[in-house]
């Protein structure tokens, strides 16, 4: 199977297996929901124990949902979610906006990174219920395949990728960057830059593609 | 994270009623079961540990306490909910302030400042990797069971104002220079109001590391308040830490300092990453009042600064850190430019 490069959207999705067309994310989904089952059987356990002895308040029972309306990408969504549900799992699970990613999910990988009326925030230390009237800009919401925003294009001019698993959080936040009080240094731009964590290491190539746009902008 | 119910609040009066008592609870079992949540960023992150788990959040991140404004006592205004980003970056805070723009801006990530905010940064938690795992006793976050970090892993723990019982650091910048600016921090609740000096909100571990603050159940912080800045005063806030950016700081310093004719006239030293509280030194202070600055004295303050340190087994070394944090700090705000 041949995939489409200008779509890195599908690549995910789309790779072909030699015995069966079972895609990557549905495979990792149901292997996902076997291991939560195990996990959330032994967390049960634990929490049971420990709710014998800590004094019991009227806590709602799991899977009680509120609803919200989100704004994301200039799209409103009407939706119904456990108040627990974090931005980037809303994104994710609930909007199939497969572009942010899950890195640490604790704020200290900058994977996650979207928008929130403008500025660049982790989305995994925010909870999605408390963003209705806001409006959200995911990366599918930055640009789109054959239509780039000039950090995307600037990106792949400068490879300032290897795996791609940060990268959308690195465009987020670069593109945030553009409209914040930061100098025109390259030192400048790492300690902007120092909330997304990159293990290939692109970080040289990042900062070039960066710079570009800044100096075009 | 356990199961909560979420609860907006878009006024003051709002949140305090909500986070006030609720029928049936004591005020013991609501400071424990309710939430004020803000920008999250501690919050969510140690309730996904599980660490925290309170089972009514009140969002407060629309309440009307976003402003900086300058007060007619000639010092400034800071709102709860104001974003460290936009704290850091206020005029008037940079330029009257400079030390709190500096520490906000040495702390996290551009992302995290976007979300953080004034009243939650004075709520941080600790980052000892004890108190993180529910899996360890801890005496913080499980009173009574225990402290690992006293032998264990303690390299980034605290050598000032610790206990038998627990030796977690207050990880803020933000704290630091609140402190050296000597800061009051306001706060509200359904029986009334009150202000707190910033040396007096913070607590000592002591038998009871579990109380971190004098916050009384259902008690929110509306705003922080600087007094007017000593004329010619210069102050600066300097960070040392493992990698050059996105680290909490193994030791800090916040200087605000008036030199006249030649002498120190006003001196405030705060130490972050240090203490168990972000860490005013009275003492450090006391020897250089009045003095002309110089290495010795700023030598002889430094090691004033530490005569009360007890280090653990990995964390000697910010001993002599601090001191050179302190020194480097004060040669940036008394020396002639």
């Amino acid at each position: 199977m041949t995939k489409d490069l200008n779509r890195p959207d599908q690549s995910d999705d789309e790779e072909g297996t030699l015995f069966e067309r079972v895609t990557r994310r549905a495979f990792l989904t149901r292997v996902g929901a076997a291991g939560a089952a195990v996990g959330a059987g032994q967390l049960h356990a634990v929490a049971f124990a420990e709710t014998a002895e800590a004094p019991v308040h009227d806590a709602p029972a799991a899977g009680a949902t509120t609803h919200v309306r989100l704004n994301v990408n200039g799209q409103v969504h009407d939706l119904d979610i456990d108040p627990r549900t974090t931005l980037l799992d809303c994104v994710r699970d609930h909007l199939k906006l497969m572009g942010t990613k899950k890195g640490c999910d604790h704020g200290q990988c900058g994977a996650c990174t979207v928008h929130v009326d403008g500025r660049r925030v982790n989305s995994c230390l925010s909870l999605a219920a408390t963003h209705e009237g806001e409006m959200i800009r995911t990366i599918e919401g930055v640009g789109q395949p054959g239509a780039l925003h000039p950090m995307q294009a600037a990106f792949v001019e400068h490879d300032g990728f290897q795996c791609g698993y940060c990268t959308s959080g690195q465009i987020m936040s670069a593109v945030a960057l553009l409209d914040e009080p930061y100098g025109h240094t390259d030192e400048e731009v790492k300690e902007a830059m120092s909330g997304n964590i990159c293990r290939c290491g692109a970080y040289s190539n990042i900062v070039s593609a960066i710079q570009q746009v800044r100096r075009k902008a | 994270m356990q199961s909560f119910q979420l609860k907006r609040a878009d006024n003051v009066t709002q949140a305090t009623e909500l986070g006030g008592v609720r029928s049936g609870g004591t005020p013991e079992a609501t400071a424990t079961s309710t939430r004020f949540l803000a920008g999250g960023t501690t919050l969510l992150d140690l309730m996904k540990l599980d660490v925290e788990r309170p089972q009514q959040v009140i969002d407060i991140h629309r309440l009307p306490l976003a402003q900086v404004v300058a007060t007619e006592d000639g010092g400034v205004l800071i709102g709860a909910t104001v974003r460290n980003a936009d704290l850091a970056n206020h005029p008037l805070i940079k330029a009257r302030y400079a030390a709190l723009s500096q520490a906000l801006l040495s702390g996290a990530s551009a992302q995290l400042r976007n979300m953080a905010t004034t009243g939650g940064n004075l709520m941080q938690r600790t980052r000892c990797v004890y108190f993180r795992d529910v899996a360890s006793p801890c005496n913080k976050r499980m009173p009574g069971s225990g402290c690992p970090a006293i032998d264990g892993y303690n390299r980034n723990l605290a050598v000032l104002g610790t206990s038998d019982q627990c030796i977690a650091t207050n990880p803020s910048d933000m704290n630091v220079a609140l402190s050296a600016f000597e800061a009051t921090i306001h706060v509200e609740s359904a029986r009334g109001k009150r202000s707190i000096a910033i040396d007096d909100f913070f607590l000592l571990p002591g038998k009871t590391p579990q109380n971190e603050n004098v916050l009384a159940s259902g008690e929110l912080i509306t705003h922080v308040t600087l007094p007017r800045p000593t004329p010619g005063n210069r102050s600066a806030y300097l960070k040392l830490r493992d990698r050059a950016s996105y680290e909490f700081a193994l030791a800090s310093t916040a200087v605000v300092a008036t030199v006249s004719a030649g002498r120190i006239e006003h001196v405030r030293i705060a130490l972050g990453g240090v203490g168990v509280k972000p860490w005013r030194s009275r003492e450090a202070e006391a020897i250089l009042a009045g003095q002309a600055p110089g290495a010795a004295v700023f030598r002889a303050a430094a090691e004033a600064a530490v005569q009360s340190a007890q280090p653990q087994s990995m964390n000697g070394f910010k001993i002599e850190l601090v001191k050179r944090c302190i020194e480097h700090t004060l040669d940036l705000t008394t020396q002639a430019t």
